[in-house]
């Protein structure tokens, strides 16, 4: 690991100033000097491996006091962004009225690391692609613009089959960042300029011509609490995975729906494991509006989120496993009991 | 391993007769005794060493660190407690598993620096006196183990794993202990060691 100077921040004011510093010479976000640090389970490793090289450490675990707090109310949820994710996992009115959010937290990464790490770094993490990961492969777009991509005619398995560019193919590796997006949830964003807030949507940006580029972002911004309108009870988040438990996705579904009277009122469709970004399938939500469930219906959905996928050599059994885990996600949420 | 006898501290250790066994010579490194002033600003200069106290198993520790020591690395490198494991060093197999405000984490992934004010409980801390931790007790019983090399953190894990309660059944156990990786695959025991001191550590 290359030196570093650590810095506590003292309040977010602190945080932002130490973090901006330079901000213009500090873009991209992901090549920024100063870094900060939250439970640091995507950013000492990706140090450790010579991946992220950051000058300035700034820990902002002392914003944790007026940043942390888990708020289901009467017309909505507010999370804040260094709420720990194995806590928003166990709170009871998150499991009750936000299954979809506890599950995708609970199914993700170990029982340690869900008590370091935070919502906001959790959304905010690296891809697992290997190419990336391993400094060794000089190939890598995302880590050295314009070098290329070792993971086009490489081992990619485990690589996207949405969103995808020439440039890049490495998977959005997060769970919770699919309810969140599911949910159609907002992001509080606080910087020099105070606090500004965003669709959830717009935080991740597809690789494009520029893969180092991965959110909206700045340096000198921080995420500090991501909010919900409305309660969905009947939500639900599948991962298939190589291993029964503590593994990425090979590919998940978030699923919310309002249904009254067998009829669905309200669709809401997101995918995991499979795609460059949180992925919203709008496609198959659209199906979905003014339906009655059955079957066929899940066949038709699942076809259409997985309509413009495009396989590479290694990954394409992605899309066949996408569309039933999109179709088996369906018939949980419709069937559960609520 | 399952006899009984040979949980008794018996004095001898196996790191220093190792390292005499090689020839090198472990330098104790002296912690500096001044007073540490919370509010002090921290070092400017990233070549320069910070300057730690650490709560570990009760006691405050004063050391003088690269700010880029893990606690894992303090824990074994400058406090000479080496019963937390260094697997991975990446958070992949939770070897290194030690318990921070009561909560289990992966200390590879810690910075010390970032760990000053916090009660960081490891292996050595579980024991009181010449009474081993229920748990403890329960791999041994068990035959929890047969290299040894991931059982602190599996010890440490399986704690928490109980008092978050998350040890109610099989599922659960396996489930919430999939964070601690076995090279030797001793799951089946290592489920019923923590099914065995549950109850135990509940009763408090």
């Amino acid at each position: 690991m290359r030196p570093f100077l650590y810095q506590r921040a003292s309040d977010s004011n602190m945080a932002v100033q130490a973090l901006g510093a330079a901000a213009a010479a500090n873009n991209p976000l992901t090549k920024a000097t100063a870094q900060p640090l939250a439970g640091g389970t995507t950013l000492i490793d990706l140090m450790k491996l010579d991946v992220m090289r950051p000058a300035t450490i700034v820990d902002i675990n002392p914003l944790a006091r007026a940043w942390s707090a888990i708020e289901p109310g009467s017309d909505g949820l507010r999370l804040g962004a260094l709420a720990k994710m194995s806590d928003v996992a166990a709170h009871a009115e998150i499991q009750r009225s936000y299954p979809v959010i506890a599950d995708s937290l609970k199914l993700a990464a170990s029982a340690q690391l869900r008590n370091m790490a935070t919502l906001g770094g959790n959304v905010m993490q690296r891809t697992r692609c290997n190419y990336f990961r391993d400094v060794s492969y000089e190939n890598c777009n995302k880590r050295n613009p314009g070098s290329g991509c070792a993971a086009m005619d490489g081992v990619n398995r485990m690589h996207a089959v949405l969103g995808t560019s020439d440039q890049c193919i490495a998977t959005y590796p997060g769970d919770f960042a699919q309810a969140l997006i599911a949910l159609d949830a907002t992001v509080e964003i606080t910087g020099k300029a105070g606090t500004r807030t965003m669709p959830f949507a717009q935080l991740h940006k597809a690789p494009g011509d520029t893969p180092e580029i991965e959110t909206t972002l700045q340096p000198g911004e921080l995420i500090s609490a991501f909010s919900i309108s409305g309660r969905w009870p009947r939500s639900v988040y599948l991962k298939a995975r190589d291993r029964q438990s503590y593994e990425f996705a090979l590919s998940s579904a978030a699923i919310a729906l309002d249904v009254q009277d067998g009829t669905i009122r309200n669709a809401r469709v997101a995918l995991g494991g499979v795609a460059t970004v949180p992925w919203r399938a709008r496609e198959a939500e659209a199906l979905l509006k003014g339906q009655k469930f059955d079957e066929a219906l899940g066949q038709r959905v699942a076809e259409a989120a997985f309509a413009d996928a495009r396989g590479r050599r290694h990954n394409s059994f992605k899309i066949a496993l996408g569309k039933r885990v999109v179709a088996r996600a369906l018939q949980q949420a419709v069937t559960m009991e609520i | 391993m399952s006899d009984k006898s040979s949980s008794r501290p018996s004095g001898f250790d196996r790191r220093a007769f190792m390292a005499g066994a090689t020839g090198s010579v472990l330098v104790p490194m002296t912690a500096r005794a001044a007073a540490q002033d919370a509010n002090a600003p921290l070092a400017q200069d990233p070549s320069l060493p910070v300057e730690v106290t650490l709560r570990v198993n009760g006691e405050d520790k004063h050391l003088s660190l690269d700010a880029r020591t893990t606690v894992l690395d303090a824990l074994r490198e400058h406090l000479k407690l080496t019963g937390s494991k260094k697997g991975c060093d990446h958070g992949q197999c939770g070897a290194c598993t030690v318990l921070i405000d009561d909560r289990r984490v992966v200390s590879c992934l810690t910075l010390a620096v970032a760990a000053e004010g916090q009660e960081i409980t490891t292996i050595e801390g579980l024991a009181t006196d010449d009474r081993l931790h229920p748990m403890q007790q329960a791999f041994i019983d068990n035959d929890a183990f047969q290299c040894g090399y991931c059982t602190p953190g599996q010890i440490m894990s399986a704690v928490a794993c109980v008092k978050e309660g998350h040890a109610g059944n099989e599922a659960d156990i396996r489930e919430y202990m999939s964070g601690n990786i076995c090279r030797c695959a001793a799951y089946p025991n290592i489920v019923a060691a923590v099914k065995q001191a549950a109850p135990e550590i509940m009763k408090g």
